[in-house]
C-alpha cells in the first residue's frame, strides 16, 4: 500500500516541476491525491474532521507552494476542506436529527448552539453556517443527508457507554465513507465540467454569428464543437495566443470539425472586433471578484471587446473559481516563462554586446470584472459580479489563507 | 591500429540484432562528476566543481534535475575528485531515493580523464543500451526524445551511427575569438542532409589562422556545410560502442580531442558521429569562469526555465521573483535604504546593511553584507561577511570569506573558502586567493583536481586568527605568499578571457588595433565574410615564413631525392620501387612532378659525374651511360613540356653553380637528351624563347646552344612543309 507522504511527494514533484500542466488535469489530480490522502488517514474516535481537516490542510500548504502559478491546486483542497466540514456537519445534524426529523437549515443553527462545544471541528463548521446557505447549497446537500439520518435513526436508541463508543467508531467510518464519497462526485464534476459548460453552447452561440477567441482551451473548443453539432452555423476568429501560438493548434482542430475558422494574428484582434458578435475565451482562474487570470494577450482583447461594446463571455470549469482575490499577497499571479519561447537563444547574443537584452516572458494577463459580460460555469451563466456568492457555495471561509492556519 | 579494434566490431554486430529489445530498456545517463581540468582553481582544491552553487545550488543539481525531467531513469554519477563530498551530498539531497530515477555512484581515485571514467564505467557492465553522456556541469532544459528519435532511427539503418552531439548555435566574438561562454572558436564540418559530423576543431589557436580539410570530405560528401557558429553543448547521446571503443583505445583520454577527432580523422570501423541541433531549448556547459558568469545570468533571465531560482525544481530553496529579475528568498533583513538592482539574487537569511547597492549578482545564504557595500556582477556565496564600504566588482566570493572594512576587489578576482581579506585592502584584477597552496604546475591541462594532491598543498590552520593581530599592525591581511597567489604576468595574458569579469575594454581596443593593422595589411582578409574569417591576423606572417618554407623544402627534398638515388645506384634498387619512394616523398614535401623531374635527373648527372673520368670526353661517355641507364625513370617523370623545361632549366643551373664541369658539355648533352627522347625540341625551343628576354649573363648556355636551337627550328620547319 502506497504511504501518503510518498504520493504527496511524488505529485509535489510533477507540480514543481511542471509536468502537470493545465487546470483540469491539475483539479483531477489534486482530488484524485487527496481522496487517497482521506482514505489513508488514521481518524481517532473523537473528533475525527478535525484530524482530517488538518491532514488535508498541511498536504495542500506543501501543493500549493509547489506550484503557486496553478491556482486550482488550491481551490481543490479548498473544497475538499469543505467537503469535510459539511459531511462532519451533516452526520452531526442527523445524529440529532432522532429529535427533530426535519432538517431545516434554520434549525440547524439551534441544534450546534445546543451541542457539545469541546467539538471544535463542528463548531468551525457552525461557522459556514453563519451566513444563509444557498438554495444551490440545499439542493446539493439534500440527498447526502438523507442517507446519513436514516441510518442512523435506525441505530440510534440504546443509552449504555458502549453503544455511544460503537456508534463513534461507526461515526467515523462514516465520515471518512461520506467524505470519499463526495470527493468522488467532485472528481466526477471536474471530468464532465466541459460537457455541462458545452450544453449551454446553444444558448449563446446564434446563427451566422462570428465569435473571436484567443489560444487555445479545451473549455472554449467543446463550446464551439456543441454549437456546431447543434447544427449552428457561426464563424470562428482565433488569435494566435503569441508567444506560445495554441490558436494555431486550435484553429486546426475547429477546421477538422468543419467550423469556419480564421486565424489572425494577436496584434489584429482591434481591427477584427467591429466584425465579431461575441468574443468567448477559456481562462486559467477565476478571481472572487469575478476577474479572471488569462492568457497574456487576453486583456487586450477585452479592452478590444468593450471598446465595441461586445460581450466578453468567460467559459470557465468551477474548478477554476478561486476564493481569493487579486490584490491577495499570496496569489502568485503570473508565471515568467522562458525568454526562449520568444527569441531564438544563439541568434541574440554577441559576446560582447553592452548592456544585456532583457526578454520578459509573461505567462498572464488579469483582466479586470469590469471587462468580463458573462461568466460561463458548469452550473449556468453568471455576472462577474455574482462570484462571491458560488464562492460561499464552494468554499468554507476559515480555508481562504491555507498558509496561516498551519502556523496556529 | 587496425588490430587493436577488432574486439569492439564483433560485439557491435551482436548488439545490432538485439537493438530492438535495447531499445525497451530504461533510458540510462552517465554524469562525469568531474571535470578532469583545472579552470575551476583553486575553488576546486577544496570542493569539486560539481557541488559549486550556480544561484545558489549546486551544479549537480541542474544537470540531474534535467535528467529527472527528461525522462532519464537510471543515472551513474561517475565521482573521482572529492569523491566523497558528491556521495555525501547526493546522499543528503535525497537523490538516491528518488521515484523513478535512480541514481549510482561509481567512485574512482585513479581516473585521471574521461576516457578513463568511461573505462570504468564500461567494466562495470551497468549499460545496457543507449545512454546520454554529460558532464556535472551541465545546465541544459532541452527534451532528449527528439534527439533520442533521430538517435535511434539512425541506428536502425545504420548501426555505425554510434553517437549524436548536441549543438547549438552560438556566434563567437569577431574581436577575441571566443564564444560567450569563453570557449574558443569551434570549427565544425556538417552534412546538411545527415548530419553528420565530418570535422571537428576546438582548438583554432594552434591553427595559425588555417585549417586544413581533407580533400576526401569534398569528394565524399554532396555538400558539406563549414560552421563555427555552432556550439558544442557537450550532451552526447551515445550507443554502448562507444564504451568499448574506450576500452579498446586505451590512449583515449579527451572526450573531444581524441575520441571524437580520433573517429573522424582514423575512420575507425567506419563509426560515424551525427550532430542535432536545438534552437530554443537552453544547453551550456560550465567549463571555465566566464561560462559560469554567463550561464548564471541566463538562468537568472530564465532562460532555463523551468530550472530557475523561484521554481523549485529541487533542494534549492524558494525564492520568489519580484519586478526586473529580483529574486528574493523569504527571510532577508533588508535595509531601507538599500539599493537592491535588477537581476540580482539574495538567498534565505541574509542581512544587507544600510545604503548598500547590489546589482547583477548573485547573494547566498545566510551572508551579511555591512552598510555603504557596492556589488557589482559578483558571485557570493553562502555564509559570507562583508563589512562595511568594501567594494566588490565581477568577482566569486567563496564560502565563509571574510572582508574586513573598506577591502576592494577588482574585477576577476576569485577567492577561495574562508580567505580573510584586511582592512582597506585592495585585492588586484584577475587575483585567485585561496588558503591552500597551489600544487606544483603541470604542463598538461588534463590533471585532476584531487584531494589526494594535497600531499603538496599546506594548510594553514590558524591563518585567519594570526591575520587579525596582523591586522591591526599593518593593513594587508595575505602577508604569506604561499597563500596568496597573484597570477603572474604571462598568466595574466590570457586570463581576461576566461575570468568572472567581462573582457575589459581596452583589451577589446588592443585586439581591434591589432585586426585592424593586419587587415590593412591584408586587404583580402577585410573583405572576408565573417563566417569565412580564419584569423587573418596571421595571414601576412605566414605568407613570408611560408615563402621560406618552401625553398628550404625544396632543398631537403632534393637531398632526400638524391639520396634516395644513390642508395638505389648501390643497392641496384628496381627502377619501380625508387618511383614509389620518390612519389612517397614528394608527397610529403607537397611537391609537383617537375620538381621531382628536376631532382632525379640532377642526381643522374652527379652520379655521372662522381664516376671517374679524366677529360670532358670521357665525362660525356659517363653522361651517356647513366642515362641510358635511367632513361626510364626519368621518362616517368617528363610527362609534360613543362617537367622537361624544368630539367633543362636544372641542368643549366648545375652548369652554372655547383657542377662547373659540364658547362662545356651543355650543348653535347642537350643534343643527347634530346637524341634519346627525353627532352623534345618544344621544350628546348620553348626554354630558348623564355631566356630570350632575360639578362645577359643568363644567356650564356642559350648563345652556346644556339646552332642546335637553329638547326632545331629549321628541322620543324621542314617537317612543317613536309
Amino acid at each position: 500500500m502506497p504511504d501518503i507522504e510518498g504520493l504527496v511527494n511524488d505529485f509535489v514533484a510533477k507540480l514543481s516541476k511542471r509536468k502537470v500542466e493545465g487546470s483540469q488535469a491539475t483539479s483531477r489530480l489534486t482530488a484524485e491525491l487527496l481522496r487517497s490522502v482521506v482514505s489513508l488517514q488514521r481518524l481517532p474516535p473523537t473528533n475525527p474532521a478535525a484530524v482530517l481537516i488538518e491532514a488535508v490542510r498541511g498536504i495542500g500548504v506543501k501543493l500549493v507552494a509547489a506550484n503557486p502559478v496553478e491556482l486550482a491546486v488550491g481551490n481543490i483542497v479548498r473544497r475538499v476542506l469543505h467537503i469535510i466540514r459539511e459531511e462532519d456537519l451533516s452526520l452531526l445534524t442527523s445524529k440529532t436529527g432522532d429529535l427533530d426529523l426535519s432538517a431545516a437549515s434554520d434549525d440547524e443553527r439551534t441544534i450546534e448552539q445546543d451541542y457539545d462545544p469541546t467539538q471544535s471541528a463542528a463548531a468551525a463548521a457552525a461557522k459556514s453556517f453563519v451566513r444563509p446557505p444557498s438554495l444551490h447549497a440545499l439542493l446539493e446537500n439534500m440527498p447526502d443527508k438523507a442517507v446519513p439520518s436514516n441510518i442512523y435513526t435506525s441505530s440510534s436508541g440504546g443509552d449504555s457507554e458502549e453503544k455511544s463508543k460503537a456508534d463513534k467508531l461507526a461515526r467515523t467510518r462514516k465520515l471518512k465513507h461520506d467524505v470519499i464519497e463526495a470527493i468522488n462526485m467532485l472528481i466526477e464534476d471536474i471530468d464532465t465540467c466541459h460537457e455541462l459548460i458545452a450544453e449551454q453552447a446553444v444558448e449563446h452561440i446564434h446563427q451566422n454569428e462570428v465569435i473571436l477567441t484567443l489560444g487555445s482551451s479545451r473549455t472554449a473548443f467543446e463550446f464551439f464543437c456543441a454549437a456546431k453539432e447543434k447544427k449552428r452555423s457561426f464563424r470562428v476568429v482565433v488569435a494566435e495566443g503569441a508567444p506560445r501560438y495554441q490558436g494555431h493548434a486550435l484553429a486546426k482542430e475547429l477546421v477538422s470539425r468543419g467550423l469556419q475558422t480564421t486565424v489572425v494574428t494577436d496584434s489584429a484582434v482591434f481591427a477584427m472586433i467591429s466584425r465579431v458578435n461575441m468574443v468567448i475565451v477559456g481562462v486559467h482562474a477565476v478571481m472572487a471578484n469575478g476577474g479572471v487570470i488569462a492568457p497574456v494577450g487576453m486583456n487586450m482583447v477585452a479592452l478590444a471587446a468593450q471598446k465595441h461594446a461586445v460581450p466578453f463571455v468567460v467559459v470557465a470549469g468551477i474548478h477554476k473559481l478561486c476564493p481569493s482575490y487579486p490584490h491577495n499577497p499570496e496569489v502568485c499571479l503570473n508565471d515568467m516563462r522562458s525568454p526562449a519561447e520568444l527569441l531564438e537563444f544563439g541568434r541574440l547574443f554577441g559576446v560582447d554586446s553592452g548592456a544585456p537584452l532583457q526578454v520578459v516572458n509573461p505567462g498572464f494577463d488579469y483582466v479586470a470584472p469590469e471587462l468580463v459580460s458573462l461568466l460561463i460555469t458548469d452550473i449556468g451563466g453568471h455576472n462577474p459580479s455574482y462570484m462571491y456568492r458560488l464562492i460561499s457555495d464552494y468554499y468554507s471561509a476559515d480555508d481562504f489563507d491555507l498558509q496561516r492556519r498551519i502556523h496556529k | 591500429m587496425g588490430a587493436k579494434k577488432g574486439g569492439s566490431k564483433g560485439g557491435g554486430g551482436g548488439a545490432e540484432v538485439a537493438e530492438e529489445e535495447l531499445a525497451r530498456t530504461p533510458l540510462q545517463a552517465i554524469i562525469l562528476a568531474d571535470s578532469f581540468t583545472t579552470k575551476f582553481r583553486p575553488i576546486t582544491l577544496e570542493r569539486p566543481k560539481v557541488l559549486l552553487p550556480l544561484v545558489n545550488a549546486p551544479m549537480i543539481d541542474y544537470t540531474l534535475a534535467w535528467l529527472e525531467s527528461a525522462g532519464v531513469e537510471e543515472v551513474f554519477v561517475f565521482c573521482c575528485a572529492h569523491s566523497k563530498q558528491v556521495i555525501d551530498y547526493l546522499d543528503k539531497s535525497n537523490w538516491f531515493d528518488q521515484p523513478n530515477f535512480s541514481v549510482t555512484t561509481i567512485e574512482s581515485h585513479n581516473a585521471i580523464s574521461a576516457g578513463d571514467a568511461l573505462r570504468l564505467i564500461y567494466e562495470q557492465h551497468v549499460i545496457r543500451g543507449d545512454f546520454i553522456l554529460v558532464s556535472g556541469d551541465t545546465v541544459s532544459n532541452m527534451s532528449l526524445s527528439q534527439a533520442l528519435k533521430e538517435h535511434k532511427e539512425r541506428r536502425r539503418k545504420d548501426s555505425n551511427a554510434v553517437m549524436t552531439m548536441v549543438i547549438k548555435q552560438s556566434k563567437p566574438s569577431p574581436i577575441t575569438r571566443q564564444s560567450r561562454l569563453g570557449t574558443e572558436e569551434l570549427f565544425m564540418v556538417i552534412d546538411p542532409e545527415t548530419k553528420q559530423l565530418l570535422y571537428y576543431e576546438d582548438r583554432a589557436d594552434n591553427l595559425k589562422g588555417y585549417l586544413s580539410l581533407d580533400k576526401a570530405l569534398l569528394t565524399d560528401n554532396t555538400s558539406i556545410s563549414f560552421q563555427n557558429d555552432k556550439q558544442d553543448c557537450y550532451i552526447d547521446i551515445c550507443s554502448p560502442e562507444v564504451l568499448s571503443l574506450f576500452t579498446d583505445n586505451f590512449d583515449y583520454q579527451h572526450l573531444r580531442r581524441d575520441f571524437v577527432k580520433g573517429l573522424l580523422v582514423d575512420d575507425i570501423m567506419g563509426y560515424k558521429i551525427y550532430t542535432h541541433e536545438i534552437h530554443s531549448s537552453y544547453a551550456a556547459r560550465i567549463d571555465n569562469y566566464r561560462s559560469y558568469d554567463t550561464i548564471s545570468k541566463d538562468i537568472i533571465q530564465r532562460w532555463t526555465y523551468p530550472l530557475v531560482p523561484d521554481v523549485h525544481f529541487f533542494g534549492n530553496s524558494a525564492t520568489k521573483l519580484e519586478r526586473q529579475g529580483m529574486y528574493r528568498a523569504p527571510e532577508i533583513k533588508q535595509s531601507h535604504s538599500s539599493k537592491i538592482g535588477p537581476f540580482t539574487v539574495i538567498g534565505t537569511g541574509t542581512s544587507i546593511g544600510n545604503s548598500t547597492e547590489i546589482s547583477n549578482s548573485v547573494i547566498g545564504e545566510g551572508c551579511s553584507i555591512g552598510s555603504n557595500v557596492t556589488i557589482e556582477g559578483c558571485y557570493v556565496w553562502n555564509n559570507v561577511t562583508i563589512e562595511d564600504g568594501c567594494k566588490l566588482k565581477h568577482s566569486i566570493v567563496c564560502d565563509g570569506v571574510t572582508m574586513k572594512y573598506g577591502a576592494t576587489l577588482e574585477p576577476g578576482v576569485v577567492l577561495s573558502f574562508k580567505v580573510v581579506v584586511g582592512r582597506n585592502f585592495l585585492v588586484p584584477a584577475y587575483s585567485k586567493v585561496s588558503l591552500l597552496q597551489q600544487p606544483l604546475k603541470q604542463d598538461s591541462d588534463e590533471e585532476l583536481e584531487y584531494a589526494d594532491n594535497s600531499s603538496g598543498i599546506m594548510e594553514v590552520p590558524s591563518f585567519s586568527g594570526t591575520l587579525d593581530q596582523l591586522n591591526e599592525e599593518e593593513k594587508t591581511e595575505l602577508p604569506n605568499s604561499q597563500e596568496y597567489e597573484a597570477i603572474s604576468e604571462g598568466g595574466q595574458e590570457e586570463e581576461w578571457r576566461h575570468s568572472v569579469a567581462p573582457v575589459p575594454v581596452d583589451k577589446l581596443v588592443e585586439i581591434m588595433q591589432i585586426t585592424n593593422e593586419v587587415d590593412i595589411a591584408n586587404e583580402d582578409g577585410a573583405l572576408l565574410p565573417p563566417s569565412g574569417e580564419l584569423g587573418p591576423d596571421s595571414i601576412t606572417n605566414d605568407s613570408n615564413e611560408d615563402a621560406e618554407d618552401i625553398r628550404d623544402d625544396s632543398i631537403i627534398f632534393e637531398r632526400e631525392v638524391e639520396a634516395t638515388f644513390q642508395r638505389a645506384v648501390e643497392e641496384d634498387v628496381t627502377e619501380d620501387h625508387i618511383i614509389l619512394e620518390v612519389n612517397s616523398l614528394r608527397l610529403s614535401y607537397n611537391m609537383t612532378s617537375a620538381d621531382c623531374a628536376g631532382a632525379l635527373f640532377y642526381s643522374v648527372m652527379k652520379l655521372a659525374l662522381d664516376a671517374p673520368h679524366d677529360s670532358p670526353n670521357e665525362l660525356y661517355k659517363n653522361v651517356v651511360a647513366a642515362v641510358r641507364k635511367w632513361k626510364k625513370l626519368l621518362k616517368y617523370y617528363l610527362s609534360s613540356i613543362d617537367e622537361e623545361i624544368e630539367v633543362i632549366l636544372k641542368f643549366e643551373e648545375m652548369c652554372l653553380e655547383s657542377t662547373r664541369e659540364y658547362s662545356p658539355l651543355f650543348v653535347q648533352i642537350l643534343h643527347h637528351l634530346y637524341d634519346q627522347e627525353i627532352i623534345q625540341e618544344e621544350a628546348i625551343l620553348d626554354w630558348a624563347s623564355e631566356k630570350e628576354g632575360a639578362e645577359e649573363s643568363d644567356k650564356v648556355f642559350v648563345k652556346q646552344s644556339e646552332k642546335f636551337i637553329q638547326w632545331l627550328k629549321e628541322a620543324s620547319e621542314e617537317e612543317d612543309e613536309d
